[in-house]
């Protein structure tokens, strides 16, 4: 499904990617961690291109989007993706976040894309905000909307940036709750996130990441309890 | 007083046609500006060069030598070009130079406007599979038009008392209409004094109006 080679980003003369290489099948839930600064999101929006990758191949679903005659926004149609912030469109209403996409980019007429878009609502448990505005939403429910909004480009993947770190405690349940799902729906994930409680459970496959490499990969319980590696093991004990 | 009123009607004559220009200048202005702006902000080189030296030399030299390059430069220009008509009514050098002048303006409100709308939402945009045109259009400019009505009606009331130097071209607007006015009756401080409180009027008028604007919009901001 998604296949990285070599994969290096530099920002001018700093090397944030230093050489990633990974397979991620269908269906699969891998789950990203890592210290801050190690290239997690940097790594995350090569995959969907908001970054332009220095070196290196990435090929997702058979097309290879370092090449330059990919066409980058259908790409990205297959290729959700959910912000650590949000990003809700603010000058429009909760329903008009989740169409906006389809009917613009898609062309879906706008019934179909409403039917579509509360049936998405639905699934994340906000179909009766489809009316309001996303400053009137918890950042719970504001994330839930992000989601629902990615998912109606009916991707094949979904890429999740610490998509709970910026909500209150209380709230971190339901997002993860909504992710839960759409993991046993079989859609194909890669989520960073320090949430070992969600990568336990329904990661099939957890990354350690540092200065800008995959340092060490494997089941949950045994990247969380029988880390091999020390910079793993020096990591683990700081956030455990 | 009986001078002030019976100099009045002629006055709002010239009020009227000082309104009618700075308008007419704002709204090719935005035009303009909201093309040079996103200029500015382009991937291209080229572009972003061009547009900036289109705004560095609108901005950096005086309105007034804009205005004799439309109204006095062009038609030389014209002639040697071969033209039949060569002479350019007041009226429009003035239009065009205002314009021109007004794109410059507004083009650095809008690229000021649209980058004050933060990243992510581009970004967001664009991860959904939207193209940058589609991104500014349906998601970037909606925001940024909200924020940029202030500076706007600022740029429109900076224009319309600059159109007080348009009477060196011969075009009636106000301040022309008080000079003339003077010539016959020499009574300088009360028609000055006058013409300066139209003017008030009308800027102060057009405040009003944008911050009532603003407050509209700002009440559908804070519901959206
Ligand atoms: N656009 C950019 N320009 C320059 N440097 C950047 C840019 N984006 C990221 N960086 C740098 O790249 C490095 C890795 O950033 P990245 O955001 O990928 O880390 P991260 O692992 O996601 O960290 P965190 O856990 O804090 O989110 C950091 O040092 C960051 O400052
Ligand atoms: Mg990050």
């Amino acid at each position: 499904m998604i296949r990285v080679r070599g994969l290096k980003k530099r920002f001018g003369r700093l090397e944030v990617l230093r050489g990633v290489d990974c397979d991620i099948d269908q269906g699969e839930v891998v789950v990203i961690i890592g210290p801050s600064g190690s290239g997690k999101s940097t790594f995350l929006r090569c995959l969907n291109m908001l970054e332009e990758p220095t070196e290196g191949s990435i090929i997702i679903d058979g097309v290879e989007l370092t090449s330059p005659s990919t066409n980058l926004n259908l790409v990205r149609q297959k290729v959700g993706m959910v912000f650590q912030s949000f990003n809700l469109f603010p000058h429009k209403n909760v329903l008009e976040n989740v169409t906006l996409a389809p009917v613009v980019v898609k062309k879906l007429d706008r019934a179909a894309a409403e039917r579509l878009a509360l049936e998405l609502l639905r699934k994340v448990g906000l179909e009766d905000k489809a009316r309001a505005y996303p400053d009137q939403l918890s950042g719970g429910q504001q994330q839930r909307v992000a989601i629902a909004r990615a998912l109606a480009m009916q991707p094949a993947v979904m890429l999740f940036d610490e998509p709970t770190s910026a909500l209150d405690p209380e709230m971190v349940g339901e997002v993860l709750a909504v992710m839960r799902d759409l993991a046993r729906d079989g859609m194909t994930m890669v989520v960073v996130t320090h949430e070992m409680g969600f990568a336990r459970e329904v990661g099939q496959r957890v990354m350690f990441m540092d200065e800008g490499r995959i340092v060490e990969e494997g089941p949950p319980d045994k990247i969380f309890y029988r880390p091999e590696n020390p910079r793993t093991q020096t990591f683990l004990s700081k956030i455990l | 007083m009986s001078l002030i009123f019976n100099s009045f009607p002629y006055l709002l004559g010239g009020a009227l046609e000082t309104i009618k220009l700075a308008f007419l200048a704002v709204l090719v202005g935005c035009v303009l500006g909201l093309v040079v702006g996103l200029g500015r902000l382009s991937g291209q080189r080229v572009i972003r060069a061009l547009a900036a030296f289109y705004v560095d030399f609108l901005r950096g030299t005086p309105l007034l030598v804009q205005v004799f390059i439309v109204y006095f430069g062009f038609p030389q220009i014209l002639e040697q070009l071969g033209s039949p008509v060569t002479r350019i009514p007041p009226f429009w050098a003035a239009l065009i130079a205002f314009s021109l002048n007004s794109g410059a303006y507004v083009a650095e409100i809008f690229r000021a406007g649209i980058q004050s709308i933060h990243r992510g939402q581009m970004e967001a945009a664009r991860s959904l599979g939207m193209t940058y045109g589609q991104a500014m259009r349906y998601v970037i400019l909606p925001q940024a038009f909200r924020r940029v009505i202030p500076p706007l009606g600022n740029e429109f009331i900076a224009l319309l008392k600059d159109t007080s130097l348009l009477s060196v071209i011969g075009i009636t607007e106000l301040t022309r209409r008080g000079q003339i006015i003077i010539a016959s009756t020499f009574r300088p401080f009360e028609i000055w004094f006058t013409v300066a409180l139209i003017y008030l009027a009308l800027t102060f008028s057009i405040s009003r109006l944008v911050n009532f604007l603003e407050r509209r919009l700002d009440v559908a901001d804070d519901k959206s």
